[in-house]
């Protein structure tokens, strides 16, 4: 039975179809190349520099990487307006993937105008990219890796401008006994390295308060078995380690179920896409997140800046980018051009940021940490106060 | 393990548990009609059902917005995504049987080139529901469509339209009116698919075709319309159970087909794959099962309970609890 005259060009079809899908997703930008701009030597600042961004531009986390690259750009704008030699900025697209991170981290490496990298964003990445870096000298400061384990790997080159999940978790944990004021907490997580630490490390500092738990899988829709033992444990508070995603589902099947308590979350749910998945569940949510608030005092000539440059108020972690890369910028002010003095300009570094006072010990931890709490008022993420 | 949790919210776990399991079976007959006619799994079939749900959501976002509607209004909202998912589902269903099958059938391919069809066409579903901000840029729709096709690979989530409301109490539990609704519309599809198959004469021409498509046709069964009846079936179900599902969770996103899908089929494979009443069985089977597991052992295992079951079931019936094809259902 085989007449096929006419044969492929269904599957020539198909295939071409298929092929338009795939790279309509997996455009790359590489940002503004690497050449800066020469104008001479003169001062004492250095020339022919670049900084990049290191993180999600594109992919399914690309909300959380806009706010970083804007945030850095604001910088190197503002030391750009007034400076001999400008510096380049260039955008390294790893949509936020461990696996692409490798590859692209040994491409930076080989850069050598590349002095700094802002990020990279993500832990998973981090953890990828961080060996590479470290190997080429390449000092970093993420403005948004959270992870603990980061800082132990003894990289000379990691540094990050945010309080990890070690410190969020223990200033979760007050913010839910003094001010939500909890006497029965539920403590669920989503079984991932960010989810569980940081579940594990508020169950631990609750102790006795904590009536149950419950492990969630990442990718289920429906929660109805763990919305029944939320509500068969009498809790008043729950608190959830996770991304957004599954975090507006469990909070809409609990507040349709009737469940009338808090519900507590940290920087992984602080983003848009939680507001418009929980719809009105997310009414009343508090979040925590080591992100300084958009309308902190400190932080309000930088909100006007970014406002006025980018048409909309700073996102999570912009501060924090802003100061990373105001530490790389300082250090090109003064005249450094290679990565060596670099990495020991950033090792040294003790000065004020507009988030905290920057300066990194010896693994690359922030000696400053704060952590806010955040609510969900009227469908907007809005700042609560900062967690003593 | 945690049985006094199991038993003291036992009506809860239940209940819950034949909702969700509802929605399965109805997915789940998609799967076992085209296997039942065609011995073919037609693994596009959670796409069937994603597009479904969007339907369901944009038919809800054009007519209710973000203000809050009456009683009788919402009814009419609810009635309209219904129809949109279940005309949605069965559009894509029969799209999928003119481009992705009959060539290949007509052809007399191998059953394993229509699976890899099938595997080929769902990815490009789903990638292009993925993408469908860039594919309304291609047409310039992009701005007068962003609200519909904005976060396209994020969780959308639509306006509550009626409230959940609490009806009476079973055990402790209150059962509400998404439960009820959810359970009673699916068992009420699923009797109605059922006498269809078993009565009206296209019916028997499905059934013809399922048992022997060579003497069926030489009786006078028009083969691609019964196949192609087979696929429209499964698509309205498909697009019921979207409706359904959009109902108790409200949130979709390009790729939820994938696990719904794949627990869909267990569900049909478990019930005996070809038989319609066994993809109801096999659905509220594994739904309820799915939430005592997750109660018992704790959420993490709620698809290791699912598929243990599934593997220990068809250890002492090979071909599924009710295990019949759907040509030999009794007619």
């Amino acid at each position: 039975m085989l007449r096929s005259t006419r044969p492929k060009r269904a599957v020539v079809a198909l295939i071409a179809v298929a092929g338009l899908a795939l790279s309509a997703c997996g455009t790359t930008d590489s940002g503004d190349g690497g050449d800066g701009e020469a104008n001479g030597g003169g001062g004492g600042a250095a020339c022919d520099l670049t900084l990049a961004f290191f993180g999600p531009q594109t992919g399914p986390a690309a909300g959380l990487g806009e706010p970083i690259i804007n945030g850095a750009q604001l910088a190197i704008d503002q030391y750009n307006a007034d400076a001999e030699c400008e510096v380049a900025y260039e955008q390294i697209d790893s949509q936020g993937s461990p696996d692409q991170a490798p590859s692209l981290a040994t491409e930076a490496a080989g850069n050598e105008a590349i002095i700094g990298i802002v990020g990279p964003a993500f832990s998973g990445e981090s953890a990828a990219a961080g060996p590479i870096f470290a190997e080429a000298g390449l000092p970093t400061v993420s403005p948004s890796a959270t992870n603990p384990a980061l800082a132990d790997n003894g990289w000379d080159t990691f540094h990050r401008a945010l309080g990890n999940d070690a410190t969020q978790g223990p200033a979760a944990a007050k913010y839910i006994q003094d001010v939500v004021g909890a006497k029965a907490v539920f403590v669920m997580d989503d079984a991932s390295e960010y989810g569980a630490g940081l579940a594990g490390i508020v169950q631990e500092e609750l102790g006795d308060l904590v009536v149950d738990t419950d492990t969630i899988q990442v990718g289920q829709t429906d929660f109805s078995a763990s919305v029944t033992k939320v509500r068969s444990s009498d809790a008043d508070t729950v608190f959830f380690g996770g991304y957004y995603a599954e975090a507006a589902l469990i909070v809409r099947q609990l507040r349709s179920s009737g469940f009338e308590g808090n519900f507590v979350v940290a920087d992984g749910v602080k983003d848009p896409g939680y507001l418009d998945g929980a719809g009105k569940a997310a009414e009343g949510t508090y979040i925590t997140c080591p992100c300084i608030p958009a309308d902190d005092p400190a932080v309000a000539d930088f909100a006007a800046a970014y406002e006025e440059e980018f048409g909309g108020a700073p996102g999570t972690y912009a501060a924090e980018a802003y100061d990373a890369a105001n530490v790389f910028l300082d250090g090109i002010a003064e005249g450094i051009d290679n990565r060596e003095d670099m990495l020991a300009f950033v090792n040294d570094y003790d000065e004020a940021g507009v988030t905290k006072q920057l300066s990194f010990d010896e693994t690359g931890e922030p000696s400053e940490v704060s952590v806010y709490a955040y609510k969900v008022e009227n469908g907007e993420i809005v700042g609560d106060q900062e967690i003593e | 393990m945690n049985f006094d949790f199991l038993f003291n919210n036992f009506a809860e776990l239940t209940v819950t548990g034949l909702a969700f399991g509802a929605i399965y079976a109805l997915i789940a007959l998609g799967y076992t009609m085209v296997y039942g006619v065609l011995q073919l799994i037609n693994f596009a079939h959670s796409e069937v059902f994603m597009y479904g749900t969007f339907a369901a959501l944009w038919t809800t976002m054009l007519l209710v917005g973000d203000t809050d509607v009456s009683t009788l209004r919402g009814i009419g909202v609810l009635l309209c995504s219904l129809v949109a998912a279940m005309a949605m589902s069965a559009t894509i269903a029969l799209l999928l049987e003119r481009f992705a099958y009959r060539p290949l059938l007509k052809r007399n391919a191998p059953r394993l080139i229509a699976l890899i069809s099938a595997i080929g066409a769902s990815f490009v579903l789903a990638e292009l529901m993925g993408l469908r901000d860039r594919v309304a840029a291609w047409f310039g729709l992009d701005d007068n469509l962003s609200e519909y096709v904005s976060g396209a690979r994020i969780n959308r989530s639509m306006p509550s339209v009626l409230e959940n409301k609490q009806l009476f109490p079973i055990g402790d539990y209150q059962v509400t009116s998404v439960d009820v609704l959810v359970i009673v519309s699916a068992i009420a599809m699923m009797v109605a698919l059922d006498q269809f198959v078993r009565r009206s004469k296209m019916g028997r021409g499905i059934r013809a075709t399922a048992q022997d498509p060579e003497t069926a046709a030489l009786m006078g069964v028009n083969a691609t319309r019964a196949v192609q009846m087979t696929f429209l079936l499964g698509g309205l179900m498909a697009g019921a159970a979207a409706f359904l599902y959009m109902l108790k969770i409200e949130t979709t996103k390009f790729d939820v087909g994938f696990l719904l899908g794949v627990k869909a089929f267990t569900a049909a494979v478990l019930g005996g794959i070809g038989n319609l009443r066994g993809a109801l069985v096999g659905g509220l089977i594994l739904g309820v099962a799915e939430n005592w597991g997750s109660a018992l052992f704790g959420s993490e295992w709620r698809d290791v309970v699912a598929f243990v079951l599934l593997v220990v079931i068809l250890l002492f019936r090979p071909t599924g609890i009710l295990g019949e094809s759907l040509g030999k259902a009794r007619a």
